[in-house]
């Protein structure tokens, strides 16, 4: 017999007042003040109840780079962000370009159990942008892959860039782009600007991502298929991918946490914890990118969680490895960027945060709205409770937030996944 | 102050309070008796992670005519070229007692990492890192152009200086521009645009693109190496073409003002940036800038290191 719960006095994305009862995976009513005996009270009072979170881009590093994550911590850090479902990127050791691959990255995270661990597929084998990867056998597996990336690199080739876009058709597919020029950003180190002007770091310019976006978006617009753009960055990308829609080409984006609230101007210290692909840009990118996610011209928010183990982070900038931590902080600081600035409301996160990721990868018991019958994948969180970001008591095997020492508000109560309760916060 | 690691972090006072103990030191180094006993039992350590035997011979100079021991580390040949970490190797000279390390690195902040981080206690100087910045050269730059052209004052207010070549790479330049202008020059860098970093329009000084119109209105002219190992990134057709618009030639030389002068932080590619006859001109002040370097490096270590272990705070 399976425990069942009822979440007492929480408040739904839309404003409404509701407890929820779960029982046996699902939802199994919801009212004012229900009383079931037996089953798990879990105190909700001045939080917000969300359909269960999903990330579209997780760098879980299992197979290959143990040290930095596995898909056991990174799956421990995802239900502490309330998250139900992850995607992890392709650019493991091996590359997952194989049935093989992504069928061992979806069983260890069936072992680890808390969430949901889907596979993203490399578009190209090896990530070297020149051959197509095992695509069909990938979407055949026991993993179902949808979802198609070489994050990390982008896929440069306009010729193989078409081909991947087309043939992902046959499933119902997506390729997610890492919008990045190769030649204008070799070297590449921090936003080209004024800060890199004097820091004396190359500069990596909007125009390495804008131009990207544009060719494929209308690359998408040939062949009718699904794009979607990863981590944009820039102004000028969102107004791209505004005409984009506007023509109706089906382009979805994503923005970080951390785009929506780091500039450039941390690269002033030279410490590489601000170090990230693509780089944190000026602030007015950063209110471009609020308005973009506030308007829905940027579908979703997506953490591209980077775990580093501490000697690829404790060196020179140059040296250094690119990426941030995103998964334990992301719902806090879109609650500090958005919500707070009243740019956004609850229904708005949950659609951003879950309900729309869940969609464009074709994740179907997610990002449900919640409703008896619906799957018991929820997130409780409290939205006026503060933390202390500690990178020492992160759940993560890496330590390489650049949150360390902010006071955040939003803090996740509880995680229920099919049902169970995934994640419990301990803080009083 | 602890550290010398940026220009930015002096102030117009401090820059010229090491200018003023310089003109003092080179009293010393004028004389009959080189040595000062000021550092005597002090470690220095210079971790020259990049090639320069110019900075390092510098520094070595300035630190044992003031007593120092001075310990020489550098990349080939050391734990360094083996892929020992930058904290690795800061690690171990603490643990040997450096109480200054005169860095020179390839990767741009390193030397405020090692500043910032924990690896290490002693005082950072910075001899150069990346394409960042240079600030001995520029103090040494600034120290020569004072002793040739400061109408009485002790800062260079009203001095019109012009950098020539390829600002983007370039940490003296960086360096220069933050110190000429906090001390009240006028500085025009001249590049063709691909050699100036975007964001440079936010920089305190003015942009020509076009030598000849800016050679005959200024003090001192600067001129940049050119680095041969960029001539793949197509940063100019050919070094020709360089040479002929960018160049300091006799041509050039005789548009000069009448007391102007000519520097190069050195090493100098005769015949690219700058003709041989520039070079040895009587506006040559190339040599001066060595000579000067010297006794400016000891006025930092000097104003850096000594009194109290624990202060060192005149600066």
């Amino acid at each position: 017999m399976t425990t069942s719960y009822v979440i007492k006095g929480a408040v739904l994305p839309h404003g409404a007042k509701s407890d929820i009862a779960i029982a046996d995976g699902l939802i199994t009513q919801m009212a004012p003040d229900l009383n079931i005996p037996g089953a798990t009270v879990v105190n909700a009072a001045n939080a917000i109840v969300l359909p269960g979170l999903v990330d579209l881009h997780t760098h879980l590093r299992e197979p290959g780079k143990e040290d930095a994550e596995t898909v056991l911590s990174g799956s421990q850090a995802g239900v502490r962000g309330g998250y139900v479902a992850l995607s992890a990127m392709a650019n493991t050791s091996p590359v997952a370009d194989t049935a093989g691959v992504v069928e061992q990255v979806f069983r260890l995270g069936q072992i680890a159990g808390t969430l949901d661990v889907f596979p993203i597929g490399a578009v190209t084998k090896g990530l070297e942008g020149l051959e197509l990867a095992e695509i069909g056998a990938m979407a055949d597996s026991a993993a179902r892959v949808r979802v198609f990336s070489d994050d990390g690199h982008c896929v440069f080739d306009p010729l193989v860039m078409r081909r991947a876009l087309e043939y992902v058709k046959k499933f119902d597919g997506v390729i997610a782009q890492h919008a990045q020029e190769p030649r204008l950003t070799q070297g590449s180190q921090m936003n080209e600007g004024f800060v890199s002007s004097q820091l004396g770091l190359k500069g990596w310019p909007a125009i390495a991502e804008e131009a990207i976006i544009a060719r494929d978006v209308l690359l998408a617009e040939h062949v009718q298929a699904r794009l979607h753009i990863c981590h944009l960055t820039t102004a000028g990308g969102v107004e791209i991918i505004r005409w984009a829609k506007q023509r109706g080409i089906q382009v979805t984006a994503e923005v970080t946490p951390h785009h929506l609230l780091l500039t450039d101007e941390l690269a002033r210290s030279y410490d590489p914890v601000y170090k990230v692909n693509p780089p944190l840009r000026t602030e007015s990118d950063v209110m471009a990118l609020r308005e973009a996610l506030a308007d829905g011209t940027i579908d979703i928010v997506a953490t591209d969680h980077a775990p580093h183990p501490a000697e690829s982070k404790e060196c020179e900038w140059q040296e250094a490895s690119f990426g941030m931590l995103g998964l334990e902080t992301a719902l806090s600081i879109i609650n500090k960027t958005m919500v707070e600035t009243k740019l956004m409301d609850w229904s708005g996160v949950a659609e951003r945060m879950s309900s729309a990721p869940a969609r464009i990868a074709r994740y179907e018991n997610h990002g449900r709205e919640i409703a008896v019958g619906a799957p018991a994948n929820l997130t409780v969180m409290n939205p006026t409770k503060t933390y202390r970001v500690d990178r020492d008591l992160v759940a993560s095997r890496s330590r390489n937030t650049p949150f360390h020492g902010m006071e955040l508000p939003g803090v996740v109560l509880a995680t229920f996944f099919n049902g169970k309760l995934s994640f419990e916060s301990r803080l009083p | 102050m602890r550290h010398l690691l940026s220009i930015a972090d002096l102030s117009a006072t401090q820059a010229i309070q090491i200018l003023d103990t310089a003109e003092e030191l080179s009293r010393v180094s004028d004389g009959p008796m080189k040595k000062l006993p000021t550092l005597r039992g002090r470690t220095i350590v210079n971790l020259f992670a990049e090639d320069s035997t110019r900075t390092r011979i510098s520094f070595e100079a300035a630190a044992k005519r003031l007593s120092a021991d001075v310990i020489n580390f550098s990349a080939k040949g050391s734990s360094v070229s083996k892929g020992e970490s930058l904290k690795d190797t800061a690690q171990t000279l603490q643990a040997m007692g450096a109480d200054a390390v005169i860095i020179r690195h390839s990767a741009s902040g390193a030397a405020q990492r090692l500043a910032d981080s924990q690896w290490m206690t002693g005082s950072v100087i910075n001899a150069g890192d990346g394409t960042h910045e240079h600030p001995s050269q520029a103090l040494l730059d600034a120290f020569t152009i004072r002793k040739n052209l400061a109408r009485g004052g002790n800062d260079l207010t009203g001095i019109r200086v012009a950098i020539v070549g390829d600002i983007i790479h370039s940490r003296v330049a960086r360096s220069n521009v933050l110190l000429l202008t906090k001390l009240g020059a006028h500085v025009t860098l001249v590049a063709p645009p691909t050699l100036l970093p975007a964001g440079i329009e936010s920089w305190p000084v003015t942009v020509a693109y076009d030598f000849d119109s800016v050679i005959a209105d200024v003090d001192v002219v600067m001129m940049l190496r050119i680095q041969l190992e960029r001539m793949s990134e197509m940063f100019f057709p050919n070094v020709r073409e360089y040479s002929h618009y960018f160049g300091l030639n006799r041509d050039r030389l005789k548009m000069m003002k009448p007391n102007a002068i000519v520097m190069h932080p050195g090493p100098m590619n005769r015949g690219l940036e700058i003709t041989a006859d520039s070079a040895d001109s009587a506006r040559s002040v190339i040599l001066q800038q060595v000579t000067n370097g010297v006794t400016v490096r000891m006025a930092i270590l000097y104003l850096l290191l000594a009194g109290s272990q624990e202060s060192g705070a005149q600066l």
